[in-house]
């Protein structure tokens, strides 16, 4: 059984679909990122999964269960860190989580989540004093007080410095080993690369891809190759070179040759460089960045 | 009942430790009551003053707390996303309503604990006391009112809220029979201010501590407000 089932999730505001036949699920033990521009339907999707909204079309699953319907059964299970807000804002950061801790039967302890999340400095300060990553930090601690099976973080790194992330990162990274099914939504698309097992990309409330990130960035490589050399050379040149293809400046120094991404295809554009005494400044071929596939796939890329 | 117990504590320790929660609940009441305990210029109709304002200002700490604290607090609870956690944590509203409910009872004994010793050092002739009776009427209006609050909290943005609360309460201090008689009101506004919990609640303390029976009316208008005011407030409370 997986830990998470969405099936056709249908949520509509009014008039507006938010969510539009939503299917994923996700196994204990895994990451799964949602994907998505703002306004896509993943923080919809989300809160339905934690029992905040119900489905108008379609199912969703938490450990089996419906999370409103079986709400009791679920909440003991279920870690959640929500966008933002969600601590008294005059309790300081050691007591949120001792209150947090008291809902459940066998919580953490509060001062070694505190470590693990580096809040042991800011522990008296109230939460409306910590920074916008101190809030963030303690929002995941509380979400992981419980001891979870799954957790729901939504844009858990959003205002976050790099360091707080990699810490995150790390947390989310042993959750996962410790059997956890941990949910994230996210705009980062280094983070969906590093940290998720799959990814779901959603776009105007509908999956548009699905799968291992590598998988995703493979599939949709086509028939580029990619790289980087001094503007202005002579692309028709190289084009001509390359038995005719089509090689565009996309902008200043970064090149796109329209040629299968074979290692025959490869040699023939480094020896034109060599030939013309042109440095490579990067090469990337037969695989896109997740950000390549986001936004070619979502209407956040240009059209 | 560990998670309730926790969460009760956690609510009373918020409240006391709010600044302007203890203005509200313990600095305004005594102020009042030793201020024109001393100073003889309402129109109290008793021979000390203390008499008419000690029930007054005991019917006042618990608008306090049961309406404006909670409204306040409350509210913000709902603005910064707080009541919007709780819900996905086991607590459960059930749960988390009781906590409150025990809170304001806290903070109530807190405010009799030392609004009576005051009104008693000042001279107040509380023989004749049917606590009994008095504690029923505020038990209702606690209801009534932490009702109000709920309404307020739970349709209206925070700031909104808090002025909303704010104002309530200056005009249900002025109404309520509190500090100035029911009889100095004008005939059409002392009607108004009859139906309304403060002055129905400060009735009854008066006489219930004075060693008069409570008008049937002040009852009924306070379950009236004890009914009213809860179920208004369910079906609109807007939980984010």
């Amino acid at each position: 059984m997986p830990a998470v089932e969405v099936e056709d999730l249908v949520v509509r505001y009014g008039d507006v679909c938010a969510v539009d036949g939503v299917s994923f699920s996700a196994e204990a033990g895994t990451v799964l990122g949602l994907l998505g521009p703002n306004g896509a339907g993943k923080t919809t999707t989300v809160e339905t999964l934690e029992g905040y909204r119900r489905p108008h079309g379609g199912q969703v699953r938490v450990l089996g269960l419906d999370p409103v319907a079986d709400r009791r059964r679920v909440a003991p299970r279920v870690g959640v860190m929500l966008q933002r807000g969600g601590v008294y804002p005059t309790m300081n950061a050691r007591d949120a989580l001792r209150l947090f801790a008291s809902y459940y039967d066998a919580p953490m302890p509060a001062d070694e989540l505190l470590a693990q999340v580096g809040l042991e400095p800011v522990a008296r300060t109230p939460f409306r004093r910590l920074s916008g990553g101190e809030q963030q930090r303690l929002s995941l601690a509380l979400a992981l007080v419980g001891r979870p099976s799954v957790a729901f973080l939504d844009e858990p790194t959003a205002g976050m410095d790099p360091a707080a992330r990699q810490t995150l990162w790390g947390v989310v990274r042993s959750l996962r080993d410790d059997g956890v099914c941990v949910v994230l939504t996210t705009h980062y698309l280094d983070e969906a690369e590093r940290l998720a097992d799959r990814v779901v990309i959603i776009d105007k409330g509908r999956v548009v891809a699905a799968g291992p990130p590598a998988e995703l960035m493979t599939a949709a490589a086509g028939d580029h190759v990619r790289f980087g050399a001094p503007p202005g050379i002579d692309a028709a040149g190289l084009g001509a070179a390359l038995g005719g293809a089509a090689v565009i400046e996309e902008r200043p120094g970064e090149y796109v040759a329209s040629i299968p991404a074979t290692p025959g295809n490869v040699a023939a554009l480094t020896a034109w460089l060599a030939e013309h005494d042109l440095p490579l400044a990067d090469l990337r071929a037969g695989r896109q960045t997740l950000e390549d596939v986001f936004l070619r796939l979502t209407s956040s890329g240009p059209s | 009942m560990r998670r309730f117990a926790a969460q009760a504590r956690a609510e009373v320790a918020m409240t006391l430790r709010r600044g302007e929660s203890v203005l509200l609940a313990l600095g305004i009441p005594v102020l009042l009551l030793v201020f024109f305990s001393l100073v003889d210029v309402l129109p109290t109709g008793t021979k000390d003053p203390v008499d008419f304002l000690a029930p007054g200002v005991l019917a006042l700490a618990v608008m306090s707390t049961a309406m404006v604290s909670l409204a306040i607090a409350t509210g913000f609870e709902r603005q910064y996303l707080v009541l919007k956690r709780l819900g996905s944590t086991p607590l459960g509203r059930p749960a988390l309503l009781a906590a409150k409910t025990a809170a304001i009872v806290v903070v109530e004994v807190v405010q009799v604990g030392v609004l009576v010793p005051v009104a008693l050092a000042l001279g107040w002739h509380a023989g004749g006391a049917d606590m009994a009776v008095a504690a029923g009427a505020v038990v209702l209006a606690t209801v009534a009112f932490a009702g109000l609050g709920l309404l307020m909290a739970g349709a209206l943005p925070a700031m909104t809220t808090l002025a909303a609360a704010n104002g309530l309460y200056l005009v249900l201090l002025l109404l309520g029979g509190m500090v100035v008689p029911l009889a100095k009101l004008p005939g059409g506004l002392r009607t108004v201010a009859r139906a309304l919990p403060a002055a129905a609640l400060s009735d009854a303390l008066h006489s219930a501590l004075g060693g008069g029976a409570v008008p049937g009316r002040a009852w009924a208008v306070l379950a009236a407000w004890a009914v009213v005011a809860p179920v208004a407030a369910a079906l609109t409370f807007r939980w984010e």
